[in-house]
This record gives C-alpha cells, structure tokens and sequence, in this order.
C-alpha cells in the first residue's frame, strides 16, 4: 500500500468551519420564508387512552389561527422506520399509546399563538391501564398496547450457532450473569425542526434529518407521490446520535398544513417534546451465560435479553437482532445461542442510538467476562487477548471479518494505561477497568427492501479549473463528513482540498446516500467519492496526455500539477488542463457508486450486523471511589482503535473523544426516568444528566496501524464503535475498585453507594457470624471440659 | 422605562432599544419575550441558537455588558439600553477572532450548534483572564453543553488561544 498521499491523512481544517464559528451556519430552525407560519402538534397527556372524541372548533376561531388538522385530515396509511412492523399514524385515530403521541396540529400566525390553540383543542379520553413496566409486559393480564400484538411481543428472535449445549457440558467453567441496561436518549443539542411548503404538486421540505433519501421515499410513500415530487434538504444540523434518522411526524404534520394553508410551515419539538419523542435507546434485561475451559478461552455463549420496545417498532427490529448479532464479533467463539423478546409498552418508542443495539449487551458480555476472568484468577487483559478475534475469520452467524487489530489495540492500551503496574498498586478505593468493543463500518442491506446503490457521488469541475465541487447525498451532522468526502475527493483527483466545494444531502441535486447511520459514509459515500474522484483524474490525464504529447499511463496528477512520471520539466496545472477539457470535450465530470456485496448467511436476520468491514477497539478506565458517598471520580481514560486509514486524524479523535463522552454519561449519568403515569420526570438536559466540561476526565485516544483491504484507502468506522466499550470498561473499573459489581446502568453514584453499603453488612454479618462460631465453639470445649472432669497432671509426659 | 403601548385586544408591548454588536436597534417587544427570540424573530441574528429556553445548554450564550448570559433567561426587556455582544459581533470585518480561527484549526467544532455560545463564554473568559488554568477553562464553558466533542479539543483550542497558537502542531 503505498503512503505518498497528498491530502488524507491530513488533520485539515473543517470545510464547515468559519460558518459554524461565525454563526453564519443556518439551521432548519433558523430559515424563515416569506409569509411562513409556525406549526405545533398536540399530544397525549396519557399514557394509554381511548379517543372519544376531538373537538377543534375553538381553537379554529382563534384570531391567528390558520389551520387545525387531527386524524380526519390526514393520510390513514400506517408507517415507521422498519418495514417489517409499520404501526405508526401520522395521528392518533382510535387511541393514544404514550404520554406523547400525536393527536392534533395547528399552523399559526406565530409561536404563541400555536401554545393558545393547542389549549383549545378538547380532547376527550376514556384513560385506560397502560404497560409501563417491561419486565412484566408479557405478562398474562398486562394492558394490550397494540391488539394485533398478543403479550405485547413486538419482535421475537430465536438463533443457535454450533450446538451450545454440548460446549457448555464440556466447559471447565459455566457461569451466568443477569445486568439490566437503562433508557437513554441521544439528546442532540439541536432540536427537531422541519419547514414544509408546496410549489404546485411539489413538496418541498428542509429537515434536520439524518437520511434525506429516507424521508424522501416515506414521506412520498405516505402522500402517495412519486420520488420526484418530493424534496427533502437537509440544512446544517445540530448532531443526531442516531435520534434523526426517521420521520418525526413533524414532517408529515407540516406538509398537510402546509398544502391546507398554501403558505410554508415551520413545524419544531421543544426540548421536552424531544424527550417525549425519544427513539433513543432501549432498556434491555441481559442474562449471559458462559462456559470457558480452564485457560479462559470461550467455548460458547448464550444471550438471553428482553427489550423495552415503547409504544412503536421505529426502528426497533434492526435494534433487537443488533443486540445479539455483534455479540460474537469482537471474541472468537463457535457455539452461540441468542434469545430475544422485545416488547411494546405505553412509553416512547426507542430506537437507533449511537452504537445500535450494541453498547448495553457489550456492557453485559464484558462486565460478565470479568467476573469469569475474577473466578478463574485470570487477568481481565489477559481473558480478552486469549480470545480475540483474528483477522481473515468468520464470525459463527457468518459475518465475514477482514482487518482486525483487536488483539493490537489490547496490547497498544496495556501499555498506555500503565495497567500491569496499575492493577499491582492501586490504593483500596481506586479501581482500573478494560472493555473492548466492535462496529459496522454501514450496514450491509438498507433499511427498505432495494437494489439501489447505498451511495453515489458525481464532482463537477469548474469551467476554469479553479474549483470543484462534490455532490453527495450523503450527511455531515457534526461528524465531518463534508470535510473528510472533500479530502477523499481532492486526493482521487489529484487536487487540492483547498479547493474543494460541496452540496451535499438534497435530494434533488445530489445523488442518492442512504446517509448518516450505521457509521457508513467515510467508507460508503467515500467508495463514491473515490470512485468519481478517478473519473476526473482519468480524462484530466487523457487531456493532458494530448496537451503533452506523452501517453496518459505516464502521467499521474497530484496536488493541482500533472506530470510525466518518467520525464522531468514534463507538468501542466490541473487549471490549465481542466479549462482546456471544458473548451473541447464540455463539463468535466466524475461519477461514482458504491454498493456492497452479497453479505451474510440465509437464516432468519441474517443480513442485521453484516458490512463490509468491522472495526475494534480497546478501552481502559481508571476510577476513584468515596466509599462514604458512592461518588465515581474518572482519572483518566485510555482509547485505542483499528478503524483502518484515518483521513482527518483530529476529526477522527474528535469522534472518539465524543463516542467515550456519550458512553460515560450512559455508563453513571444518563437515564430517563418515568412516573407512574408514564410521564417523563426529567425531560430537561440538566436533569437527564448530560456531562459539561468540568465533568469529563482526561481522555488520551490513539489509533493502530490498520488497512481494511475493502475500503477506499483502507477505511473502517470509528464514530459509533467507539461507544460500545465505554459502559462495560467503567463497569468492570469500578468493580475493580469496590470488589462488588453493580448490575445496573446507570452506574450511579447511589447504586455504587449501597453495593458498597450491602458489601459492608455482609462483611459485618458474615464476621459476627465467625465471632458466633468461635464462641459456640469455645462454649462447647468449655462445657467438654467440664463434663471430662479435671485434666491428669502427669509429672513426666515422656 | 421603555415606552408601552397597548393594543386593541389589551396587549402591551415595550417600545425597546437593543445595541447590538455596536448597532442601536428599536423593537416592539411583549412584555414576556425572551432575548433569544427577539434577537433571532425580529433581528435575524439567527447564530445565537435555541437548544432548550431552560438556560440547561447555554447554546443561546450571548455577552450582556460583556458577561456571558443564557439569552433565554433574559427578558428582552431587561436588555433595554444595555450592550449585547452576539457571535456576528464577534468577526471585525470579516476577520475571525483569535478563539473562533484556533477553534476551527484544533477541531474544536462538529455540529456547531453550541459553537456560537462556546465561542463567547470561552471569548469573555479571555478577555478577563487571559491565562486561564484547565480546570478555569472547563468551569467558564460549563454552562454550554457539547454532545459531540466530550470537549476536549475545545478546552485545547481555549488554551492555545490564549497561549497564541492557534494552530496545533499536528495541522
């Protein structure tokens, strides 16, 4: 593989960056259009309640008021995210499912005036019993949150690989651990917006969306219009974390009010009604089993979890199946059996978060491995470099593995975190903890059935040379995305990045990417880029060949210059050699696109958790414990990836640091919580917990040398990967701190208080227990004695 | 006192004068209209973002008298006369500021969507102390949460201001 490259590899500022700095960036919240109105939806105030009746007519009356839409108004087409289960309404019809659920909209002269309206609308409810626990939705007798839905089972997964019962009888070791993983949300700082308007039969709508070609194809689906009547833009946007991947409602809402009052309309959640929508992660009950031989090596495993789906599917199939797919991933064992329930209850549905699915099982699996490692006075280290993966395998649910460096990453974080010299020395309190983790780099299939390419790129070179410009649907939501394709593209060109334009993720000019999820795009629309960055190099060289008199496959172009590879003096600008294409052949254009191949096994969910490359990595933590108050103090964190070629080294970190920073909110901080309403308690940022500056420990993050052989350049995934450790490193930090194991998330500081509490009354009860013993004991000696009567002197015992 | 006027359904508005990044700009505001709002709905200084009107996010940070405040805590009307610093005021003449170029070049950025807040907590930090400590750095952005950076290049890029490098060596 050759390393001369001009522009990746390069920590070069971000394309984005003076707009964001300046506040020049525009967000879907901050376009305004002439004669716009403001959209609000009504919501249940109910967590599970039959609509009796809607009426609307004062809130219509209302001077300012333009228009009031409830379920009559609307298309009655179910949708959501997961095709396999559309149980979503635009509006609620018959009842509502969670404190939340969409009943009602109004359009309005301005804000306050939405707030009024909505108050106006008379909803009657019959409140019906509501499924708020999950643990017991099965349950026979629990509430129906869907009928068509018996016990509430939204998705039911049965898998076996190899013949687990057979490995676990042969195991020197067995052991089974039960953990419960909370709800958490992705809480991206921007909220949820969407600007709806119609020109003639055409919808046009600027969303914060993760996926403009997904809303295109649902939203079109819904109003039962063709692709090309449907635009979807995608201005700057705030982050996602998985949270804006799928149709909020407020674009299907904003869309009909706009074509009822032919004006354009702002529809947008306030950072409660962000909580309220959630689809963020699910709550998961996790009981792992293991059997080992008496080296440690895993001889097989068995998943047992149950999933708090909410109130919709959203995208919780793919969820559940990625709970248990990537389980086998980062360790080599053949024999795997996975079992999942994931059920409907009267709360928000969940669905993709940073990580899919995978963070909570990994935290079980990694906190459960600790305890096997504890049990057989293994090293955590150790137990975990006996059992990884090695490159060129294939997992047993047939995900092929090509570039693995977990075993490097191991060895690499070793050394990093001080952790031999650490795990002999800590003083009683403190505590250090490894975790590793492993990720998709994009999903294998589409989230619909289809034989679209999951990304394309075309670049237009401009008439003089002097620019070119990118257009990708794919979208930069914070990531870099824009940044990294740009570089990709300057460097395939042989141009400069500095001169590199994008118009990305608008459905009308760019070419379709499926978009930001599933850590996909630097190695999908970057296969695109790649591919269209070549293109141009092909017919700038061709051109210059002509220009130069010398044959194109002794030229070769990089960083803005075309030159003879084997004559000196031999060089054009790419400039001059662009403009000269232009005045001859017409507009320089490359084009590219990407689809992956046929990936995985054929049993049932099998194509969950495959792609084209998987990337690993390593974590450790160091904690420190107040044993009086529970309180976690994090003293540093050690980070090592195989994420294959890094083109932005800084962005690259930046994920990182962002992946661990998500994860250790999750891991103490986070969780939403409910009343026994169903209602959400702390639908505010300040008390969902979300970390600040002050809170965060140093981080020291660095990458191996890796290069995924199907990759452009050799990438792979960081940014979701990254996440996945991150619970399951602090778990097994804090147990080696305390010596007793929390089997919750959030880890929080009570929680480590009363393990550490209960350790000291077993400790206590179990030394009174002694003293009573040895007391007993002396008791009965004594009474010996005296029943044997005095003791004979003997004057020589010899 | 600001002017009020009232009007035919009874609702009294605040004739107001905001000086804005050094521009004096009279509005009409409610009585109860946060600053975020005006400064966005009737000036179109659209940088100063929304992220929860709870003051929880600080995304809507803006320098009131040059200290930094959460515009969704304040009432237009408690602005009147006072000197508000916005991230467009932060530029001169299209030329960044020292804080927004080093941020830009340590990756300090993602989103963006705190960016406009940091920006001016981490700008009024330097202004009164202009070698802060780490754990000073941390404390003056605490009030603006980032949910893609785990802040680490933005703390870098803070410091390296204010040592005056505002490019880090790995550029």
């Amino acid at each position: 593989m050759s390393d001369n490259h001009k522009v990746i590899g390069r920590s070069v500022p971000r394309i984005d960056g003076p707009e964001k700095v300046t506040g020049g960036a525009k967000y879907t919240g901050d376009l305004k259009f002439p004669n716009m109105l403001y959209g609000k939806i009504l919501t249940s105030p109910h967590a599970h309640a039959r609509i009796i009746s809607i009426d609307t007519s004062e809130a219509e009356r209302l001077p300012g008021v333009k228009a009031v839409i409830t379920h009559k108004d609307v298309p009655t087409l179910k949708y959501g995210l997961s095709p396999a289960r559309w149980d979503e309404s635009i509006f609620c019809s018959d009842k509502v499912r969670f404190v939340g659920d969409k009943v009602a909209a109004v359009a309005c002269l301005d804000e306050d005036t939405c707030y009024r309206a909505l108050k106006l609308i008379k909803v009657e409810y019959e409140v019906l019993p509501a499924a708020l626990d999950f643990l017991h939705a099965m349950d026979e007798g629990q509430p129906q949150v869907h009928e068509e839905y018996a016990r509430n089972i939204n998705t039911e997964i049965h898998q076996e690989f190899g013949d687990v019962e057979k490995a676990l009888a042969e195991a020197h070791h067995v052991r089974t651990d039960t953990f419960v993983g909370q709800r958490t949300y992705q809480s991206p700082i921007e909220p949820h917006s969407a600007i709806s308007m119609w020109d003639g039969g055409k919808l046009t709508i600027y969303s914060s969306t993760q996926s403009p070609h997904y809303f295109q194809h649902y939203i079109a689906r819904e109003f039962d219009m063709p692709m090309g009547d449907v635009r979807i833009i995608k201005p700057y946007l705030g982050g996602g974390f998985g949270g804006k991947l799928e149709p909020t409602g407020l674009e299907f809402a904003g869309a009909v009010l706009a074509r009822l009052t032919g004006r354009p309309v702002r529809t947008f959640y306030d950072r409660a009604e962000m909580f309220a929508h959630n689809r963020g992660r699910h709550a998961q009950y996790m009981e792992i089993t293991t059997g080992v031989d008496k080296n440690g090596k895993i001889l097989a495993a068995k998943a047992n979890f149950l999933m708090d789906g909410g109130a919709y599917t959203s995208l919780g199939i793919a969820s559940a199946y990625y709970a248990g797919a990537l389980l086998p991933l980062t360790y080599e064992f053949d024999n795997y059996q996975f079992d999942m329930f994931r059920v409907y209850t009267n709360l928000p549905a969940c669905g993709a978060q940073r990580g899919h699915g995978a963070p909570q099982p990994k935290y079980a699996f990694e906190s459960h491995l600790d305890n096997v490692a504890a049990d057989l006075g293994i090293d955590p280290m150790d137990i975990r470099i006996i059992n990884a993966r090695r490159p060129d395998t294939v997992t047993p649910n047939d995900f092929r593995v090509n570039s693995c460096k977990i075993k490097e990453c191991l060895e690499r974080v070793r050394v990093m975190s001080g952790w031999d010299e650490k795990k002999k020395n800590l003083p009683r309190g403190r505590g250090i903890g490894v975790a590793t983790g492993s990720f998709v780099t994009g999903a294998g299939y589409p989230i619909y059935r289809t034989d679209l390419p999951h990304a394309a790129a075309f670049i237009k070179v401009c008439e003089d040379g002097t620019a070119a410009t990118l257009y990708t649907g794919s979208v930069d939501i914070g990531q870099g995305s824009d940044t990294v394709l740009c570089q990709m593209a300057a460097e395939a060109m042989g141009y400069r990045y500095e001169q590199m334009k994008i118009v990305a993720a608008d459905t009308e000019i760019t070419p379709l990417d499926f978009g930001a999820y599933a850590s996909r795009q630097t190695y999908m629309s970057g296969a695109a880029v790649k591919q269209a960055g070549e293109e141009v190099k092909r017919q700038i060289l061709e051109m210059a060949s002509s220009m130069l008199g010398l044959p194109a496959d002794d030229l070769d172009c990089a960083d803005g210059m075309i030159f003879s590879k084997s004559r000196n003096g031999k060089s054009l600008s790419f400039e001059e050699v662009a403009r000269k294409h232009f005045v001859l052949r017409g507009p320089l254009l490359g084009r590219g696109s990407y689809t992956p191949p046929k990936l995985g096994g054929s049993f049932k969910g099998a194509a969950v958790g495959t792609s084209p490359a998987y990337s690993f990595g390593a974590q450790v933590g160091e904690v420190a414990i107040d044993e009086e108050t529970g309180e976690i103090s994090v003293v540093g964190i050690w980070d090592v990836h195989d994420c294959g070629k890094v083109i932005n080294p800084r962005l690259l970190h930046g994920q990182v640091h962002g992946a661990l920073y998500m994860g250790m909110g999750e891991a103490v901080w986070e969780e939403v919580l409910f009343d026994d309403k169903g209602r959400i308690k702390n639908a505010e940022l300040a008390n969902y917990r979300l970390l600040t500056a002050v809170d965060m420990p140093p981080i020291t993050s660095e990458v191996v040398d890796s290069y995924e052989p199907t990759g452009p350049w050799g990438v792979k995934e960081v940014g979701e990967g990254a996440t996945n450790p991150t619970l399951g490193m602090f778990s097994n930090a804090i147990f080696d701190a305390m010596g007793v194991r929390v089997n919750s998330l959030p880890l929080s500081y009570e929680k480590v208080w009363r393990a550490l509490k209960e350790k000291r009354e077993r400790e206590e009860d179990a030394r009174r227990e002694e003293d009573a013993r040895r007391e007993a004991h002396d008791r009965r000696a004594d009474a010996q004695r005296e029943a044997d009567g005095p003791t004979p002197i003997y004057a020589n015992p010899i | 006192m600001a002017q009020a006027i009232t009007d035919k359904d009874g609702v009294k508005r605040y004739l107001i004068t905001l000086n804005v990044n050094g521009d004096a700009h009279t509005v009409l505001v409610k009585g109860n209209a946060i600053l975020t709002n005006v400064l966005r709905e009737q000036l179109d200084l659209t940088g100063t973002k929304k992220g929860c009107e709870l003051g929880d996010c600080g995304s809507c940070t803006v320098l009131l008298d040059g200290k930094p405040v959460d515009s969704c805590l304040v009432l237009a009307i408690e602005a009147d006369g006072r000197e508000i610093t916005t991230i467009e005021g932060v530029a001169e003449n299209g030329r960044l500021d020292a804080i927004q170029e080093s941020m830009i070049n340590h990756a300090a950025v993602q989103c963006g969507y705190c960016t406009p807040g940091m920006v001016l907590s981490a700008k009024a930090l330097l202004t009164r102390n202009p070698n802060p400590s780490e754990q000073e750095v941390r404390e003056a952005i605490s009030g603006n949460l980032c949910r893609c950076t785990g802040y680490v290049h933005i703390v870098e890029a803070v410091l390296a201001t204010a040592q005056g490098r505002l490019t880090p060596d790995d550029h």
